[in-house]
């Protein structure tokens, strides 16, 4: 292998990620992604797998498709016009992009929270057992109750709120607002967490609160978390995959994405020579 | 010199301010190396110029406009000779008349008291005098503008925020003729229902349940007695809106729940403008339409179920102001129902909920408060609209709320108050006013409303 100052900051056209991107115990696995809106391409051949109760991060610099990619995971792309993906994502072995597939049952297993915080304007209940409720996960209202406070507890939101559930969640902080927003996610117990730069609209220390929550999560979810700070990839995150340009460069432990990243655009982009 | 011949040499004279003062500035600018010297841009000093120039004179044109007439025909009167003092204000307007004739030569000078001759003479001098020195004050004071603007145009003088803020007045005073204008009206509207509540007390007009409005000329008539019972035209009134609305509603917000929603771009461009389209449609051949197609086949399609439909009933009218209502709300809705921010929709559709679950329990509540505000405008539009219900629902004030019923609205009744021949302080007439005035007052307390529900929604909401 060269090492990384020897090689050109050029990519090579039929470059092969390196570093370990398969798993022995995947929850998802993604082969020969590729992914176009109208004519333009967003992503290029990508394979990586998932593994089960990990916390994986995307980073990479702007536009390098790495929000398009997490998005193609519970098929949100479906609703941008003109989107397309090519190549075989499965969860549990079973295809996501199968014809048959009930995109409404995907998304319930696989939950997204957005890089601005949107809870509905309704109230923090409503927000939290929105899921339950057109999932039919709940029968009696003690039920519900049940898991309002335990996804607000997970979310680590319950001392906050309690005594306001009825109070319009638009009326809290962005930091509470996210963690709401993770509080409905996980109310209709999801197998994997997808998050698309949770914390760029966020304060440092709403920002800290919600690592730490995804910390904790990552014992019962498998979060995908895309990030626009290296340091949060860093401190959150099991394993670190560098997209740029739509190509998958590297992926591997993310101790060693940072102290001794394989390939050189790993390098440039995580000393800062471009971003 | 004539009102009109003053603004025209008024623009002139502005024309000429503009260009000469920016020709000064230029000139002053050169000299120092580019008008980037200059405070201001040399258009600036050319604008300062024409509006000091034109605006204090146009002003004065105004009001010399407004009162020259009254104050000379107040002098003629004062100064007439005194076999000719006219009694009372009937004689008085008479005897002014006849001045005026005589001195403008429509009245032939023979033939009449030396009296009127002398007063028509001083009018007429006095109108000369008037003509000249207006003509005199004007151009005085549109040279004294120009004057004091070009002794202010130095190197250094700030023309662009005197003439932003002359500019701001403008905006202001346009602003204030069409509040004027309302409140104008308000009050002729209520000055005439008050005259008009001096022979129908207000009672009776406000919770009488007969409408018949006839005054009699005889006091031995038949139908001598008027009555102006307003509640069936109200109650007609509702019941036509009522019917227009359960049409309108629905259909309105549904489609544009779906041309917001799930409708292609492609589908988009054309069904919009098409739904539109039906906004474009004088409400006159609505009227037809629905006097002459829909009435005629709402009773045929009646008397074979076996049902009666009056050939002028509220279904037809109420139909048809329906659909012409639905480009109203739809495009209204569709707009407020656009304007839901897409993370909303990606949450919920995040969430796993289908799309109409997002609409129903996330789209729409997020967009209630601008869709309530549009169905109350819409309501609004359909209380006070006319055309329709003078051509399709009847003359008759029936009390019912059998929409397959003739009934009258006040609209109706109000045209056929006005229109023909008509005194003008009979009851009769006057009915019109107090049905205009309580028509806004119930239009005023349904906008407050309307308001006010979409305040509530949106505290609630954000």
């Amino acid at each position: 292998m060269k090492l990384a100052s020897e090689q050109t900051l050029e990519l090579d056209e039929g470059h092969v990620t390196v570093g370990q991107s398969f798993s022995d115990d995947p929850k998802m696995t993604m082969r020969n992604i590729n992914v176009f809106y109208a004519e333009k391409q967003a992503i290029y051949d990508v394979s990586i797998d998932i593994t089960k109760n990990e916390v994986i991060a995307m980073i990479g610099p702007s536009g390098c498709g790495k929000s398009t990619f997490l998005r193609t995971l519970n098929r949100m792309n479906d609703t941008v016009d003109g989107c397309r993906v090519e190549g075989d994502i499965c969860m549990d072995g079973e295809n996501l992009y199968a014809p048959n597939l009930d995109v409404v049952e995907l998304r319930a297993r696989v939950g997204m929270v957005f890089q601005k915080p949107n809870p509905f304007p309704k109230s923090i209940r409503d927000n939290v057992t929105y899921g339950p409720k057109i999932h039919g996960l709940a029968d009696t209202r003690v039920d519900l109750d049940e898991i309002l406070e335990k996804s607000l507890r997970k979310a680590g939101l319950w001392e906050e709120v309690k005594d306001r559930l009825d109070q319009p969640g638009t009326g809290l902080s962005g930091g509470q607002q996210q963690r709401l927003c993770i509080a409905r996610a996980i109310a209709v117990s999801p197998e994997v967490i997808l998050m698309d730069e949770p914390c760029s609209a966020l304060d440092p220390i709403a920002t800290a609160k919600i690592e730490e929550l995804i910390e904790e999560l990552s014992q019962n979810f498998t979060i995908a978390i895309v990030t626009h700070s290296m340091q949060q990839a860093a401190r959150v995150s099991h394993r670190t995959a560098y997209f740029h340009l739509g190509k998958l460069i590297e992926v591997n432990p993310t101790e060693q994405v940072f102290t001794m990243p394989q390939h050189q655009l790993t390098e440039a982009y995580i000393t800062g020579r471009f971003g | 010199m004539q009102a009109t011949d003053l603004l025209l040499s008024l623009i002139v004279l502005g024309l000429f301010s503009f260009y000469w003062s920016r020709g000064r500035s230029l000139a002053l600018a050169n000299p120092l190396g580019g008008i980037r010297n200059l405070h201001s841009l040399p258009s600036y000093y050319g604008l300062h110029a024409a509006l000091w120039c034109t605006l204090p004179a146009t002003f004065l044109l105004g009001i010399w406009l407004i009162f020259d007439e009254i104050v000379i025909n107040g002098m003629v009167m004062t100064d007439l000779s005194p076999e000719l003092i006219p009694s009372d204000n009937a004689s008085y307007n008479l005897i002014l008349n006849k001045v005026a004739n005589i001195a403008n030569g429509i009245l032939p000078r023979e033939d009449q008291p030396s009296g009127l001759l002398d007063a028509a003479d001083n009018m007429l001098s006095l109108n000369v005098v008037s003509q000249w020195s207006i003509t005199l004050l004007i151009i005085t004071l549109a040279m004294s503008g120009l004057a004091w603007s070009s002794h202010k145009l130095k190197v250094d003088f700030r023309a662009r925020p005197a003439v932003e803020r002359v500019m701001q007045n403008l905006l202001l005073a346009c602003a204030c003729v069409a509040i004027f204008t309302t409140l104008g009206i308000v009050f002729s509207v209520l000055f005439e229902s008050i005259q008009f509540f001096r022979s129908v007390p207000i009672y009776d007009f406000i919770f009488g349940l007969e409408w018949s409005p006839q005054t009699a000329i005889r006091e031995d008539q038949v139908g001598s007695s008027g009555s102006f019972g307003a509640i069936p035209l109200f109650v007609g009134t509702l019941l036509v809106s009522a019917v227009a609305m359960f049409i309108a509603v629905p259909i309105g917000l549904m489609s544009a729940i779906y041309l917001a929603e799930y409708a292609s771009d492609g589908v988009r461009t054309y069904a919009k403008p098409a739904l539109e389209v039906l906004a474009g449609i004088p409400t006159v051949v609505y009227g037809f339409f629905a006097a002459l197609t829909v009435a005629p086949f709402l009773r045929d399609l009646g008397a074979s179920v076996g049902l009666t439909i009056s050939s002028e009933s509220a279904l037809a009218a109420g139909g048809v102001m329906g659909i012409m209502i639905i480009p109203f709300i739809s495009s209204l809705a569709d707009d407020v129902i656009t304007a839901v921010p897409q993370s909303m929709r990606d949450g919920s559709l995040a969430m796993g909920a289908t799309q109409s679950e997002t609409i129903r329990k996330v789209v729409i509540p997020a967009a209630l408060p601008g869709i309530v505000g549009g169905i109350m405008l819409a309501i609004s539009r359909a209380i006070g609209e006319t055309m329709i219900v003078v051509m399709a629902a009847g003359l008759a004030a029936k009390l019912t709320a059998n929409p397959l019923e003739s009934v009258t609205t006040v609209t109706v009744q109000i045209v056929t108050l006005l229109t023909g021949d008509q005194e003008f302080d009979s009851p009769k007439t006057l009915a019109a006013f107090a049905l205009g005035l309580m028509l806004f007052t119930v239009t005023l307390l349904l906008n407050i409303f309307a308001l006010h529900i979409v305040k509530k929604y949106r505290e609630q909401y954000e």
